[in-house]
């Protein structure tokens, strides 16, 4: 039997989705709201809520103080750059693996990701060594093929899943149906596999532009990503929140208006395979 | 044109023997079926002719040519799977298009053929909607459209019918067969149904463990099968096996009979005895199983009038000429 729903369900459930909605957004309305205060406003107890003495004052202070946009840039770049870069090398290493796996396929995936359960930090030595020796600290080279690396696993992963869900029939279908393999990859296999691929590209953008361990330690200023201008706001000059909140309102901005506007693939992406 | 031959194809995945040599000749328009249980090579050695898969060993040869390194394209088959694999993005008019799009044919000339293939399987009112939008019939229906529009060959049928519900099943064999009757095109099928065979095919290949168990028309096989295994597989209900003593008196070691070729005659006649322990009446016929002693279990087929019932004595009689003998090897032995 289905399970009956009443009106009195639909708002107890809707009103509690509301609510944990509120709660697990409230620590950024609450930085947002604390960017537009001043800075004693900012700490005071009990805290204003909304009225307060509205200023704008710390986003002129941010960006007189550091480059926001030289930042945002490198953001772009090293966020934009190892996401494609990953995507170009992770498309044909899960197609293989997805349409001509051997015995050694699944073993190879779990090695992937087995390197993703190490602490970054057990390797920062020898990484940040090596950079130096190169020549690649504070680099967008260097950023971009750290991030590239660290997010190739769950690419490939996110990638190979996908894959698997397209019925090899089809492709063989394709086959039959005289088309090559460019012409296979172009009329059937892109169309069907353009939400698994745009919601990879999404994902991995987002965890590239918020990727905080590398960007702090392997860059200061010339390719110092917004990860990087935020932290200069916490500790050499003390804490000064709403400063602090007024950097990292503008570092979260461009990945949350692309979030708002990919919601739907985003969701997509994160759930997948979890239904069928 | 469409003759296929097959010279001591093999096939192995690893280790693991798939087709152990098969040599066939299918002419010209004939509707040959591949039949025998799960596992026993049809389907490979379908995707082998196909060129879905590199055959080990052996040649395959299409109007005299050896196309082994020919790619599946290029052997002027189409394909019609079992999961019917259509194009989920793409309209009804779309799949069946996409072979002749991909053939590089004119615009004009692909619509008159997409049409012309709708109007064949009574698919023009949906020929703008998605497979999603179809039932199981209609996408079967797409799946044999895409085949035909290409005006290939040869048809290779995978399992095609063994998705949809009986009643439909029994409806799309007719029109498959009509289809191809009309076309004239060869086909070759696989199905582990072995009525669809019977049904369908002008001449059946029954396959075992990967290798040929006999090749011939549907009566052949019935009326003569090359051995136990053909024997068995053949026919429905099965063939009752019977070796001992019974066997020995007709200097074989295994004799077989069919359900349908024995009788039941009144009680002091010579025959077998025995006590009915299942009697299934279908209406026009009825299956009796019955304990025949030393004999075993023996499946005999009545008219439906027959009013029989569990646990009646019975003396069965089996027609002497329908006896079938079997030799050591399970190789028949005709007289």
């Amino acid at each position: 039997m289905a399970r009956k729903v009443t009106g009195r369900h639909v708002v107890i459930s809707t009103a509690g989705a509301w609510i944990a909605g509120f709660v697990i957004f409230f620590p950024i309305l609450w930085m947002v709201l604390a960017s537009f205060k001043t800075e004693l406003e900012a700490f005071a107890t009990p805290p204003s809520f909304l009225f307060f003495h509205w200023t704008t004052e710390n986003y002129v202070t941010v960006q007189e103080r550091s480059d926001y946009l030289h930042h945002a840039l490198n953001s772009l770049i090293v966020a934009g750059g190892s996401t494609l870069i990953a995507m170009l090398i992770a498309i044909p290493a899960a197609w293989s693996m997805a349409f001509s796996p051997t015995k050694r396929t699944k073993d190879i995936l779990l090695w992937m990701l087995s390197t993703k359960m190490m602490p970054p930090v057990g390797v920062l030595v020898p990484i940040y060594l090596i950079y130096k020796n190169l020549g690649l600290l504070d680099t967008r080279t260097g950023l971009v093929f750290i991030l590239c690396l660290g997010n190739l696993p769950i690419v490939i992963w996110m990638l190979f899943t996908y894959f698997k869900e397209i019925p090899k029939d089809i492709l063989e279908a394709a086959r039959m149906d005289g088309a090559t393999i460019g012409r296979e990859l172009i009329y059937v296999l892109t169309p069907m596999a353009i939400p698994g691929l745009a919601s990879t590209l999404l994902l991995n953008l987002i965890l590239a532009w918020n990727e905080a361990f590398w960007t702090l330690n392997l860059s200061t200023l010339e390719a110092a990503p917004l990860t990087t201008f935020i932290a200069s706001y916490s500790s050499p000059e003390g804490l000064f929140w709403a400063r602090l909140s007024a950097a990292s309102t503008l570092a979260i901005a461009p990945i949350l208006i692309i979030g708002w506007f990919s919601q739907k693939q985003l969701v997509r992406g994160l759930t997948f395979g979890a239904v069928k | 044109m469409g003759r296929i031959t097959l010279e001591g194809v093999q096939k192995s995945f690893g280790p693991v023997h798939i087709i152990k040599g098969a040599d066939l000749d299918i002419p010209d328009g004939a509707f040959v079926v591949f039949v025998g249980p799960s596992g026993c090579g049809k389907t490979t050695l379908l995707r082998l002719i196909a060129g879905l898969e590199d055959v080990s060993g052996g040649r395959i040869l299409i109007d005299g040519n050896n196309v082994v390194d020919v790619p599946p394209a290029k052997r002027g088959l189409s394909m019609v799977f079992q999961s019917y694999a259509l194009y989920p993005h793409m309209s009804v008019r779309g799949n069946i298009a996409f072979g002749l799009k991909m053939a590089g044919l004119p615009k004009a000339e692909i619509n008159r053929k997409v049409e012309a293939a709708a109007a064949t399987l009574n698919l023009t009112p949906y020929l703008d909607r998605k497979p999603r939008e179809l039932s199981g019939g209609q996408r079967q229906r797409v799946a044999i459209g895409r085949a035909i529009v290409r005006e290939p060959k040869a048809f290779l049928f995978d399992e095609p019918l063994s998705n949809l519900d009986a009643a439909l099943r029994v409806q799309m064999r007719l029109e498959v067969t009509r289809l191809q009757k009309q076309l004239g095109t060869t086909a070759i099928y696989v199905t582990h149904d072995q009525v669809e065979a019977m049904t369908m095919a002008d001449k059946i290949v029954v396959l075992n463990a990967g290798r040929i168990e006999q090749y011939g028309s549907p009566i052949e096989l019935y009326q003569r099968p090359a051995n136990l295994f053909v024997a068995g597989f053949i026919g429905s209900p099965k063939m009752n096996l019977i070796t001992g003593a019974e066997a020995d008196k007709h200097n074989a070691t295994t004799i077989g009979v069919r359900p349908e070729h024995i009788g039941i005659v009144e009680a002091g006649n010579e025959g077998w005895s025995g006590k009915v322990v299942i009697a299934e009446h279908l209406g026009s016929d009825t299956f009796l199983y019955v304990d025949a002693g030393a004999l075993g279990t023996l499946t005999v087929r009545v008219v439906g009038e027959k009013r029989l019932n569990a646990g009646d004595a019975v003396m069965l009689r089996p027609e002497p000429s329908r006896i079938y003998r079997f030799d050591a090897n399970g190789n028949s032995m005709f007289a």
